[in-house]
């Protein structure tokens, strides 16, 4: 394929010629600045979703009730953690942020292909992220403010559950981020396919980019499904309204659950499969090794999304389906297994033989692989249907999914930003206080979730504010290690601070031999606008 | 129906049960399945061991290869990488070995599933329905017991009748006494060694009623009524605790799902004696004693 010679739509001249300040960061058109917007607010939103998770280990950390006011404001913050965490902070920080970054220059692109749908699609974020933060404070049920039903909204609690227009501003905000991401993906899957430079063939292209090229088609099919049901849920809600979830009128709300998951089940690769693509160019550059299998780390990843949008009922387990469709969709998670293991394994491979350096970006990348193989087989136990019936809606189920995104998704984003954290700014970060928020971090999260595998097993179900004495412990000491993940999240404020105070100049390939991407051909940071030539990629150059 | 329970309760002359040979609540600081009560939780013990084996053995694997590669490959021993990126035996055997583990978990993972969903010829019928927020019970198939709604206890009313059964030295009452957030005022009353099938429905939100000891646990969904089945082995009569397990309001965490499993003969009785038992006594006790607002179907005045 050839690229497309890309003319310099913006009227300057090549090089740093930036508009004023509004102009350069709401109108903004430039991919690197709309990728930094990105990072922006996803650290914005994941300190929102933090503080709501921090407050409810707070009120976990021995039975009764004391910090919350209300047993609905609990599951108010419940919900919109899991919401906020998801669409408004890992979402934006890998595919928006990385995504918009990196995809262009890493296969030699001047620009996204629609910049100003590009802008589009961030405003729209913002936009949403506020509708939600409106909906705590008007009134969602007879209970009090707020939506308290959940992250995974099923009816009826959110419909005739909560009736106040809490839940209507969730529902435009979603579908508000739905769009985002759906353009979003429309600009991804036609930069990558129409705008790779000369030379630049897809089985050539960097690994991160077949993951958002990959990513992009799950969204591109899977939130269009999330915005249909949450339009249904809307039209529910109306008073003399349609009855699609609702028994009384014919209506069904397991319906609802197997739209949902239709969308949530490739949601999760959506948020994992750029970490992987980041976690790949990491391991390669620090064992100064190119990747290990490349054409099967690519292909695996295209397998995952495959598989992916067929094992959407295995989170319906004990909702009374038919044993067979149980039984297939046992089988068909279990699949899942193998793609996956191709990944850790190459990874593996990739460092055998390397001369590796542990340096902060790399520190993420190998706690990211062993805590993603934990959360990884945790799923491969619940994959089973008979042994789920025991572990469904309890602790050990949230111990899983946070082990693959708390610490899968999030190490995935860390990872990345002290990779090109250079890069970006043009600044190198305090390898102390980096490795002071890495260290934190990591124990942190481990001592959080670690032991929610016991209480699950134990039985104690998720989403409750109060719990008999028999779990007190082991949440005991999941709310200490919240103390010290809060620890770890001063420490990479305080790295940041610091970098952007010192300003420590960051040369083109401050990783040296191992960094072989395009990027670390510009300077740090690559000047506002790239490629006004296109780089040749030689035949010669294998991955 | 409660008032007809009560009135039968007081009147009744009670029979001497045969003390709680066993039960099952979460254990203290437990971090492992709680222990079996039927074959089925059994059968779940096994399976989860097995599997649990399977993972941690990969996981070590990972952990070790991974602990030797980064000592044995560090800059510091092994200056001048390789350039190898690929082995054709190598993926290979990474793509074939977990498809074999994968087939050696599923045979078990397939009759563990088909053994629980599948229904045998059940001896008797309960019907549990999820209200916000709190359980009815009722035997369909027995129009000797009226339903009955199973409210939790508040944490004073817990401690009055775990008082009151044991001043009263009353061979029912739990040995674990009446723990918060999992004793109810009314236990679901069924007998041992029984095939039992459970009905399970909900009035208006979703819940799951869930007992792990029984390894069971289904969606209570409106307008659908989904099925399951016990069979509590022989010598485990007891009583039996478990929580509802899908998001359902405000009170979801206080919705208990408690059953007391007799022998079959103390079954018999339990029915003749109009379904009474010693606990609503000492719930009507405790309700004399405060004229605590209780409505038969309703929720308790809310505590804090
Ligand atoms: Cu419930």
């Amino acid at each position: 394929m050839v690229a497309i010679p890309h003319g310099d739509d913006h009227g300057g001249a090549y090089g740093d010629d930036k508009p004023g300040f509004f102009a350069r960061w709401f109108y903004s058109t430039n991919h690197k600045d709309i990728g930094t917007l990105y990072l922006i607010f996803g650290i914005i939103s994941g300190l929102i979703g933090g503080y709501l998770s921090f407050m409810m280990r707070m009120e976990l950390a021995a039975p009764g009730i004391s910090v919350f006011n209300s047993e609905h404001e609990y599951l108010v913050f419940a919900s919109m953690h899991g919401l906020i965490m998801i669409f408004f902070m890992v979402m934006p920080a890998l595919i928006g942020g990385f995504g918009n970054w990196f995809v262009p220059i890493m296969i030699g692109a001047p620009d996204m292909a629609f910049p100003r749908m590009n802008n589009l699609s961030f405003w729209l974020l913002p936009t949403a992220l506020i509708c939600l933060l409106i909906s705590f404070f008007v009134p969602g049920d007879a209970s009090g403010n707020g939506f308290g039903g959940g992250w995974v909204m099923y009816p009826p609690l959110s419909t005739s559950g909560s009736p106040g227009p809490a839940f209507d501003f969730i529902i435009i905000g979603l579908l508000a981020a739905g769009f985002s991401s759906i353009f979003g993906a429309i600009n991804f899957i036609t930069t990558i396919l129409n705008m790779r430079a000369p030379g630049m063939t897809m089985h050539k292209m960097p690994l991160f980019a077949w993951a958002v090229l990959v990513t992009a088609f799950l969204l591109l099919l899977a939130l269009p499904v999330l915005a249909a049901s949450l339009f249904m849920l809307f039209t529910d809600r109306i008073d003399g309204g349609t009855g699609f979830f609702d028994p009384a009128m014919g209506g069904d709300p397991e319906m609802f659950q197997h739209l949902f998951w239709f969308f949530g089940h490739p949601e999760v690769y959506i948020m994992i499969l750029p970490a992987f693509g980041i976690v790949s160019h990491v391991v390669s550059t620090f064992s100064k090794k190119p990747v290990f299998g490349y054409l099967g780390m690519a292909y695996a990843m295209v397998a995952i999304g495959v598989v992916g949008f067929v094992v959407w009922a295995h989170h319906m387990y004990t909702v009374g389906m038919d044993v067979d469709l149980k039984a297939y969709f046992l089988a068909a998670t279990l699949v899942i297994a193998v793609p996956t293991g191709v990944k850790i394994f190459s990874w593996l491979a990739t460092m055998w033989g390397g001369s590796i350096t542990f340096s902060i970006p790399m520190q993420w990348a190998l706690a990211f692989i062993f805590l993603f193989v934990i959360g990884g087989v945790t799923g491969v136990m619940l994959a089973n249907a008979g042994v789920d019936v025991a572990l469904h809606d309890t602790y050990y189920v949230v111990a899983h999914f946070h082990y693959v995104l708390s610490m899968g998704a999030v190490f995935g984003i860390f990872c990345g930003f002290y990779y090109w954290f250079g890069k970006m700014s043009g600044y190198l970060y305090n390898k102390w206080l980096a490795g002071a928020h890495f260290w934190l971090f990591f124990i942190g999260v481990n001592v959080i979730f670690f032991p929610q595998h016991f209480l699950g097993l134990n039985g104690m179900p998720r989403r409750y504010i109060d719990y008999p004495e028999e779990f007190a412990l082991w949440n005991h000491v999941s709310s200490a290690g919240a103390l010290i993940t809060l620890a770890g999240v001063f420490f990479f404020f305080v790295m940041l601070i610091e970098a952007f105070v010192r300003r420590r100049p960051a040369g083109d390939n401050y990783w040296g031999e191992g960094a072989t991407t395009l990027e670390w051909t510009l300077p740090s940071p690559p000047p506002f606008h790239i490629f006004n030539t296109l780089p040749r990629i030689e035949e010669s150059d294998e991955h | 129906m409660r008032l007809k329970r009560l009135i039968l309760a007081s009147s009744a002359t009670f029979i001497a049960m045969s003390s709680t040979a066993f039960a099952a609540k979460p254990t203290e600081g437990g971090y492992w399945l709680q222990e079996a009560a039927t074959p089925v939780m059994e059968d779940l013990h096994w399976l989860h061991n097995f599997v649990f084996i399977i993972i941690v053995a990969i996981t070590l694997f990972v952990m070790v290869l991974m602990g030797y590669i980064m000592f044995r490959f560090s800059a510091k021993r092994n200056p001048v990488p390789s350039k190898t990126t690929h082995h054709v035996g190598l993926e290979v055997a990474w793509t074939i070995v977990p498809v074999i583990i994968l087939l050696v978990m599923v045979v078990p993972s397939m009759r563990l599933l088909y053994f629980q969903d599948a229904l045998p010829e059940t001896e008797m019928t309960i019907k549990a329905t999820g209200n916000t927020w709190n359980w009815e019970y009722s035997y369909p198939d027995n129009e000797d017991i009226e339903a009955f709604i199973s409210n939790p206890l508040e944490k004073d009313e817990a401690k009055f009748i775990e008082t009151y059964l044991k001043d009263n030295n009353v061979a029912e009452a739990s040995e674990f006494g009446e723990p918060y957030l999992l004793a109810t005022d009314a236990p679901l009353v069924v007998p041992v060694d029984t095939k039992i099938k459970v009905l399970i429905t909900s009035s208006n939100n979703l819940h799951s009623f869930s007992m792990p000891a029984f390894g069971i646990k289904m969606d209570a969904v409106p307008g659908r009524i989904n099925e399951t089945w016990f069979q509590v082995l022989p010598g485990k009569e007891g009583t039996y605790y478990g929580q509802c397990s899908e998001i359902c309001g405000v009170k979801h965490y206080k919705m208990p799902i408690e059953i007391r499993v007799v022998s079959k003969a103390e079954f018999a009785e339990w029915v003749a004696n109009g379904a009474a038992s010693h606990k609503d006594e000492a719930v009507q006790a405790f309700n004399d004693k405060n004229k605590t607002a209780k409505l038969g179907g309703g929720v308790t005045a809310a505590q804090k």
